[in-house]
């Protein structure tokens, strides 16, 4: 089918079902947002979009949160808890820019609803740090074998390549190809990620 | 000559950031008070609005206002509008709602009428070129970046001259010609004429363009996803018929742009109109779907190629026509650059170029990495394999003969070249990759699988001038260095940044880089893109650099006597060079040259530089020591940047699929400034370029005008699965004299090389077989293994 830009009404409720449907996205509206409390003036007044107060665990710490039944884990993420480490390039999985761990596996939280998460342990980018602002190995791997070029997809790969030493601390290089293999890099800076990873695997 | 810093590797200042995600992009700004808008888009390829209506839109709770093509300023056609009411593709941005929240807004767009009266149009250039063909304005159907347009129609008898399959070639947009071609041709041993296709397609910039902008005090403050920063400002404060001074832009990191953020663009200004019409800030989140149409993408061509070959290999004549598919609006002359390309890769004895860029329905172009020049790269270099073959050459024999050296001319014009060492890069390639040795392997056959070897070359220019540079002393004895050029994600900001500490004498670790805000003072440099910035902005740095060693001279002759010339600058100080004992460190100099004024602090300045730069200086005067120069340096010479690239595919004939066992990609760059930088360009590069040879291309539904692929899964760039773990690198390193420190560019033909390579590759695995199209993908290939003939017409476009 092609994806053009539609005029029927896309709201968020029948996109999913339609996703649910179809087994296929047809979008040129990407997701969105409704009811930004901290940005927006809006009271919450279009149709479906009754926020609900949750609790979710993010870098260790306890946030309290209002979430719309629809949102995205990465939209509130940006949008509602100021991390904006978490980058969106495609907002439909396709390229990994929004990868964090979900209790240590790596996912696309353009994917995920914020509501499925609770309970769950978040960790994003801004988690990665020390206390005394230390960077994790997949980190300073990063910056010795210049990993990143324009840095966007930057996050999602540090995300993936932790999330790959948690579960697997010595891979092969092709275990790492692969485990890396859901993100994009239009840079194509994957040697130097792929570099970097297997350097960190080295000090860890 | 030996260098401190230059040639060295460092951490640039801004990765660290790119690794903790601190980097701030356009889209991760906010502002208190700021809304969302969303944009409608045409639905149809070619239409006129002929009534909006958007009463029941602007009732709904939480919409704030609509902007039309009516509420901003028409740019002349065929440029590229902000907003229009004569769309000119699926996808043209027609208005726009700001709401409280994105869904608001979206929902706001769905009560919007819009009548549209459409119109006929035209996905396939030579449609247009019919006579009576469809034309995209009423203007014409033919124009380029910054050239008139024109209506061009080739003549019934223009189409009927030709073989069926064969390119009809009519009256062109430009030509040109040197030598003697005829004679060529008759000289030659062997002349081949092809013709060819290569398909257009998508940036695929991580970051979409999202933008952000709101209104303060007068002053218009933009976050905005952009290659180059300088360049950008006096075009946009135009767009929005401001005062440069009055506009503040903020592009500290880019996503991605490969071409499409290179020049400022249209739909950047879109927020800060809304902006202004509603007073409050304005977040714009394109989509990456929205991101296919707005974010332009590479122009495919039509051609015909004619080449002539002596017995040894040299070529003695090419004889060119390019038919561009330019899209909606004005594009990029890419017809023009690849013509140029063929003149300096081939250096042929006489050529003929002809071309014309037609406008048609489909989204807008723009410059990509190698615009023209990676296109031609395709199209010559499995040609150069097959002239090989049929002359009984080795296929890097043919194009050692024919490299470009520094007596290499360019274009029509017959410019020549400040320095050019592509046989170099193709020895040192040959040599890392094992050329002698691995194209015994050429035809290996393993089950349904077979051995593939693949040279490419590229070049792209390199270089520019005349832009200025500044730099700063403090009183505290840091330097500060103001770039103004952007930063892509290439770090050659900061590479070139350290030209100035170089020729100051200035550890690294005491400088500091001002860029990436228009508030951090910053002068007139050109945008990065071109792979100009290494070439340009070195110079521009030297002679910034060399504005604060004289001024640090004089200073200190003041202080100590005798002349400016018998000072010289080193680890932080200004000293005698007689009597070492006799010195000033930065910080003393940098305060007398306060308590000086005049030129010393910047109170006054050279007349030549440029107006953004004088009022950078004016903002900074008096806090230091300035150096501001405009680089007056000699620049005779046309710049090139070239590049090899050496492969090695297993390909199944079976399936179509193959695997890179080997890639070597090589640069000839001039002096190397950052090796660590440098590597990352030409792996980067190699892996473009595997997907503009086998997977990405536009599609379109020749019927109704409609893309087919506006998403990574259907456009396919490619993943770490698709290009081997380690792609090896090498350089020639050999100083250019038209640069002080002997420094090119570099970015753009590394992607060029690597396509031409791996399409050499397919071509070699099956035999030699010339495809005549890019991308090659796998049903192509199975195709040709069986022998069968191809589902596409040779000259049909964006099917594939």
């Amino acid at each position: 089918m092609f994806d053009v830009p539609r005029r029927d009404p896309v709201t968020r409720r029948k996109f999913i079902k339609g996703v649910i449907a179809s087994g296929s996205v047809a979008s040129v509206g990407g997701l969105m947002i409704g009811g930004l409390g901290g940005c927006s003036d809006s009271t919450n007044t279009v149709a479906g979009t009754v926020e609900r107060l949750i609790t979710l665990n993010v870098n260790g710490r306890e946030r309290r949160v209002d979430v719309l039944p629809y949102e995205t884990l990465a939209m509130t993420l940006r949008y509602k808890l100021g991390l904006t480490g978490t980058k969106l390039g495609c907002d439909r999985g396709e390229c990994g820019a929004c990868t964090v761990l979900l209790d240590d596996t790596p996912t696309y939280s353009c994917s995920t609803l914020t509501h499925s998460v609770r309970g769950r342990a978040l960790t994003t980018i801004e988690g990665l740090e020390g206390s005394e602002g230390e960077l994790h190995p997949v980190q300073q791997a990063m910056i010795d074998e210049l990993g990143p070029q324009c840095g966007f997809c930057t996050p999602g790969q540090v995300m993936s390549g932790v999330g790959l030493l948690r579960a697997n601390p010595k891979p092969t290089q092709e275990e790492a190809r692969v485990a890396m293999s859901g993100n994009l890099c239009r840079c194509g800076a994957y040697t130097n990620y792929l570099n970097a990873v297997m350097r960190a695997a080295e000090v860890s | 000559m030996a260098y401190s810093l230059i040639g060295k590797d460092f951490t640039p200042p801004d990765v660290r950031a790119k690794v903790t995600g601190k980097a701030k992009y356009a889209e991760d700004f906010r502002a208190e008070g700021m809304v969302f808008m969303k944009l409608l888009l045409s639905p149809m390829p070619h239409a006129r609005v002929t009534n909006i209506d958007a009463s029941d839109a602007l009732k709904m709770d939480g919409v704030i206002d609509i902007l039309t093509a009516d509420d901003v300023p028409a740019r002349p056609v065929p440029q590229v509008p902000v907003l229009t009411n004569h769309p000119t593709y699926v996808g043209d941005p027609i208005l726009a709602i700001a709401a409280v929240d994105e869904t608001t807004a979206a929902d706001a767009l769905e009560q919007v009428n819009v009548e549209y009266e459409s119109l006929p149009f035209c996905i396939d250039p030579l449609q247009s070129l019919y006579p009576g063909g469809p034309d995209v304005y009423e203007e014409g159907n033919s124009a380029t970046l910054g050239q008139p347009i024109k209506k061009i129609k080739w003549t019934a008898r223009d189409f009927a001259n030709v073989k069926e399959d064969e390119l009809p070639r009519g009256e062109p947009y430009a030509e040109w010609e040197y030598g003697d071609v005829e004679n060529g041709f008759k000289e030659a041993s062997l002349v081949l004429e092809e013709n060819f296709v290569t398909a257009g397609h998508s940036h695929h910039s991580m970051e979409p363009r999202s933008a952000f902008a709101y209104w303060q005090n007068g002053k218009c403050y933009m976050h905005v996803s952009s290659q180059s920063q300088s360049f950008s400002m006096p075009w946009l404060a135009q767009a929005l018929d401001i005062e440069t001074t009055d506009l503040v832009m903020i592009a500290e990191f880019c996503g991605g742009g490969f071409g499409s953020k290179g020049s400022p663009y249209s739909a950047m200004t879109l927020p800060a109109f809304m902006s202004r019409k509603i007073g409050r800030p304005v977040m714009m989140r394109i989509s990456r779907a929205e991101e296919y149409y707005l974010g332009a993408r590479r122009n495919g061509f039509q051609g015909w190629i004619k080449i002539g070959f002596r017995e040894n290999g040299r070529v003695s004549a090419v004889d060119l026509y390019i038919v561009q598919q330019s899209g909606g609006t004005e594009g990029f002359p890419d017809f023009s650059s690849a013509a140029g390309a063929v003149s300096l890769v081939y250096t042929p004895e006489a050529m003929r170029s002809k071309g014309i860029p037609v406008l048609t329905n489909t989204p807008l172009t723009t410059a990509q990495r190698g615009p023209g020049q990676n296109q031609i790269a395709c199209v010559v270099e499995p040609l150069l394999d097959k002239a090989a073959r049929q002359l009984g050459i080795d296929r890097l024999a043919i194009r050692e003969i024919n490299a470009p050296d520094n007596s290499a001319k360019y274009s029509g014009k017959q410019l020549p070249v400040s320095s050019a060492y592509m046989r170099e890069a193709l020895v040192i390639g040959a040599e890392k990759f094992g050329w002698d040795e691995k194209k015994q392997r050429s035809g290996q056959q393993n089950g349904s699988k077979v051995i593939g070897l693949g040279v490419g070359q590229a070049y792209h220019s390199a270089g520019g001038s005349g832009f200025d540079g500044l730099v700063r002393i403090m009183p505290n004895g840091k330097l500060h260095i103001h770039s103004g050029v952007g930063n892509l994600g290439t770090y050659s900001y900061a590479a070139t940044s350290r030209v100035v500490a170089e020729i100051l004498g200035c550890p690294w670790e005491n400088c500091v880089i001002e860029r990436g805000d228009s508030r951090r003072s910053l002068p007139w440099n050109l945008g990065q893109f071109g792979s100009n910035t290494s070439f340009t902005m070195s110079r521009s740095n030297y002679a910034a650099a060399m504005d604060a060693k004289r001024k640090l001279q004089e200073i200190a002759a003041t202080d100590f006597g005798g002349s400016a010339d018998d000072y010289d600058v080193a680890d932080v100080k200004v000293f005698s060079k007689s009597d070492r004992s006799k010195y000033l460190t930065f910080a003393e100099a940098a305060q007398k040259a306060i308590e000086a004024g005049g030129k010393f602090s910047g109170e006054e300045v050279p007349d030549d530089i440029f107006f953004t730069t004088k009022d950078a200086v004016a903002e900074i005067a008096g806090t230091g020591l300035i150096g501001v120069a405009k680089d007056n340096l000699d620049a005779p010479n046309h710049v090139p940047a070239l590049a090899t690239g050496f492969m090695m595919i297993e390909l199944d004939t079976e399936t179509g699929k193959y695997e890179i066992l080997d890639y070597v990609g090589t640069a000839d760059c001039g002096t190397v400034i950052h090796p660590m930088g440098l590597a990352t360009q030409i792996r980067g590069g190699a892996v473009m370029g595997f997907g503009m040879a086998a997977t990405e291309r536009i599609v379109y539904d020749p019927q109704n005008g409609l893309p087919a692929n506006v998403g990574f899964y259907q456009a396919k760039p490619p993943t770490y699965l698709d290009v081997p773990a380690d792609l090896q690198v090498a350089w020639v390193d050999k100083p250019d004299p038209d640069n002080p420190l002997g420094i090119r560019g570099i970015g753009e033909p590394l992607m060029g090389c690597a396509a031409a390579a791996l399409l050499c590759a397919i071509s070699d695995a099956l035999g030699g077989h010339y495809f005549n199209r890019t991308p090659i993908v796998p049903d192509m290939i199975i195709n040709a293994a069986a022998g069968k003939s191809q589902s596409y017409k040779p000259l049909q476009v964006a099917n594939q």
